[in-house]
């Protein structure tokens, strides 16, 4: 690796160069005493400098072996696809409600990725919002994670009451599938505390993009207190960035930042937090025609691991995996009860009006 | 939140200065940019921007609340837990108690269809004491088709509760409640924020216009729709809100009237 690409302050940077260091193996064999006398900086810069060196080299060396000896791999962050194998089979999935929309999932929505779900208003993005925020609570025994929920509100569609009735709905719907079951039915209405379920989802109100980019970075830390945090939601990702950007270019550098560090917190704790970004729709002319697509651009569209598209296929709602790695394109009909989601029911067609 | 000034928020002086000096004064400025672009505009290495990006970015997050600490804050400090009854019965129940207080409520519908009066009758309730069922409250009515008719609003007081209604300095007192304004261009204030900021309801009512299923919009996935199916539903035109899709996204709730024969 070359100095140049070094994450230190770019005078230091012109410093070392000055003074005939381009490379890091030149660095090697160098005290911090002299480095500080020949750069003319203080002890304690060349010190860093020296640490920021040498956590590059151990990375660097690690690529560079990878095959060659097992002693390697203990120092390296790359793994083996045999060994994520492993890792992936035990992944668990977030029940959305519907069987047949779990189904085009694979079981659900997925641990440790970065999933988009985008729709027209009123498809129900937020509804569905609110039911994982609550399903992923289900305890672990009963088929669940029995995780608690972060929801990042910026449009202020997040509704209480509408939370307390899913909740509800859902501790009732899973006593009544156990007891069917025949398990110990007060172990179970313990464990299944309305009040919990509320009190188990983190609701933060966003006002601005810049409150946006806060709660993103907060999160890391917020998530190292809270343990247990098992999904993030965030309803929606658009909503700020459509109103108040002028330069574009920016926007997507912004963008591309914030997907980014979602992605390392999806990925960062093997306790394997689910991201859930909800974004809005516009129409764009391709092919001839006004058609429908997520906001944010051709660049947003690269961020996410998984698509979902929510539409409507004539009266009734329908999800569609537009993007995924490890799942095939497919459409599952679902609706939007009182009870939250579930499959399709003849009862919960759209009116005609929009 | 956003324009709080990096200069208040007690972050070690050496740093804190160098943001000043590079005439990056408010959070908004540091967090629009790249960590790698602080890097180079502040001349300081990764892990000092870092550490910066992350005090300021914990002091302009807002602070959290849990789902069961909404409730309990509503129904303690808000009228009716944060909702306008409207009292009709059915709309309330689907509603969960009424208009709601913090998010944008849309009443779009055809012309004629009862719009107007459903905002006259909406700001009078808002103006009614609580123990009527009311917010107690002022209420600013914007006012851009010249429909507000103070002579309406009066009788619709006095036939639904004629037991408040009964002499002209209660009109009075109701009628002073209500601050009509009637800007005739596009104003400078966004109704979103005044609905975040202070909790209070805030309805627009929307007009409408047509649509046939020829224009209706589609995702590329779902194909051309075979031009060969003739439905008798395909000429029907059906009703669709004006101001299109992005507009629609900022709206919370929608509420459509129309009429069933």
């Amino acid at each position: 690796m070359e100095i140049s690409n070094l994450p230190i302050s770019p005078s230091h940077r012109g410093k070392l160069l000055a003074a005939g260091y381009t490379t890091l193996a030149s660095l090697s064999s160098i005290s911090p005493v002299q480095l500080a006398q020949e750069l003319n900086i203080a002890l304690q810069e060349a010190y860093d400098i020296l640490k920021v060196t040498s956590e590059s080299r151990n990375f660097e060396s690690c690529n560079e072996g990878l095959g060659e000896g097992a002693s390697l791999f203990s120092h390296s962050r790359a793994k083996t696809a045999w060994d994520m194998l492993s890792e992936e089979r035990s992944l668990r999935h977030i029940t959305t409600g519907s069987q047949k929309f779990d189904a085009i999932l694979g079981g659900g929505i997925h641990c440790s990725e970065v999933t988009e779900i985008g729709g027209a208003p009123g498809i129900g993005k937020t509804q569905l919002g609110i039911q994982l925020a609550v399903n992923v609570q289900i305890p672990v025994d009963y088929g669940g994670l029995g995780g608690k929920a972060v929801y990042i509100d910026t449009e202020g569609s997040f509704m209480v009451e509408r939370a307390y009735q899913i909740a509800e709905a859902c501790i009732s719907n899973t006593l009544d599938k156990f007891n069917f079951q025949g398990m110990d039915m007060r172990a179970c209405q313990e464990k299944m505390q309305l009040n919990n379920f509320l009190s188990n989802i983190f609701y933060f109100r966003i006002c601005s993009y810049t409150e946006q980019i806060a709660v993103i970075n907060y999160l890391e830390k917020f998530l190292e207190e809270q343990k247990n945090v098992k999904i993030i939601i965030i309803d929606s990702i658009t909503f700020h960035f459509r109103q108040d950007f002028d330069d574009l270019a920016l926007r997507t550098r912004v963008l591309s930042g914030i997907s980014l560090k979602l992605m390392k917190l999806a990925k960062k704790y093997c306790l394997s937090v689910s991201v859930l970004l909800f974004n809005q729709v516009t129409t764009k002319f391709t092919e001839g025609s006004f058609q429908l697509t997520l906001a944010l651009g051709d660049s947003w569209s690269h961020a996410c691991t998984n698509r979902i598209i929510l539409y409507w296929n004539g009266d009734e709602r329908h999800a569609y995996i537009d993007k995924s790695p490890s799942l095939p394109s497919a459409a599952a009909p679902f609706s939007v009860t009182c009870e939250g989601i579930r499959d399709a029911l003849p009862q919960y067609k759209r009116a005609r009006t929009t | 939140m956003a324009n709080k000034l990096i200069s208040q928020m007690g972050l070690p002086p050496a740093i804190a200065n160098i943001f000043a000096a590079r005439n990056i004064s408010t959070a908004k400025d540091a967090l629009s940019m790249t960590e790698l672009d602080l890097m180079a505009l502040l001349d300081v290495d990764l892990g000092q921007v870092k550490s910066a990006v992350s005090r300021i970015s914990e002091i302009v997050c807002p602070p959290y609340q849990t789902a069961l600490s909404l409730t309990e804050d509503r129904i303690r400090s808000e009228r009716s837990g944060g909702h306008l009854p409207t009292l009709l019965k059915g709309l309330d129940d689907a509603l969960c108690g009424g208009i709601p207080f913090g998010s944008l409520t849309e009443v779009v519908g055809p012309a004629g269809i009862g719009k107007t009066q459903f905002c006259l009758k909406l700001a009078l309730l808002a103006a009614l004491p609580v123990s009527y069922g009311g917010l107690d409250g002022r209420i600013v009515y914007v006012d851009t088709e010249s429909k507000f008719s103070s002579q309406r609003l009066m009788e619709i007081g006095r036939s639904s509760f004629p037991q408040i209604f009964q002499s002209d300095r209660v009109l009075k007192e109701m009628g002073g409640r209500i601050v009509v304004l009637r800007p005739s261009s596009l104003s400078e204030f966004t109704e979103r924020s005044v609905a975040e900021l202070s909790r209070t309801p805030v309805i627009v009512t929307n007009q409408v216009r047509g649509q046939t299923n020829s224009e209706a919009l589609h995702y590329p996935f779902e194909g051309q729709r075979s031009g060969a199916v003739k439905s008798p539903e395909s000429f029907e035109s059906h009703l669709v809100a004006a101001l299109g899709i992005q507009w629609a996204h900022a709206v919370t709730v929608r509420l459509v009237f129309e009429a069933h024969s």
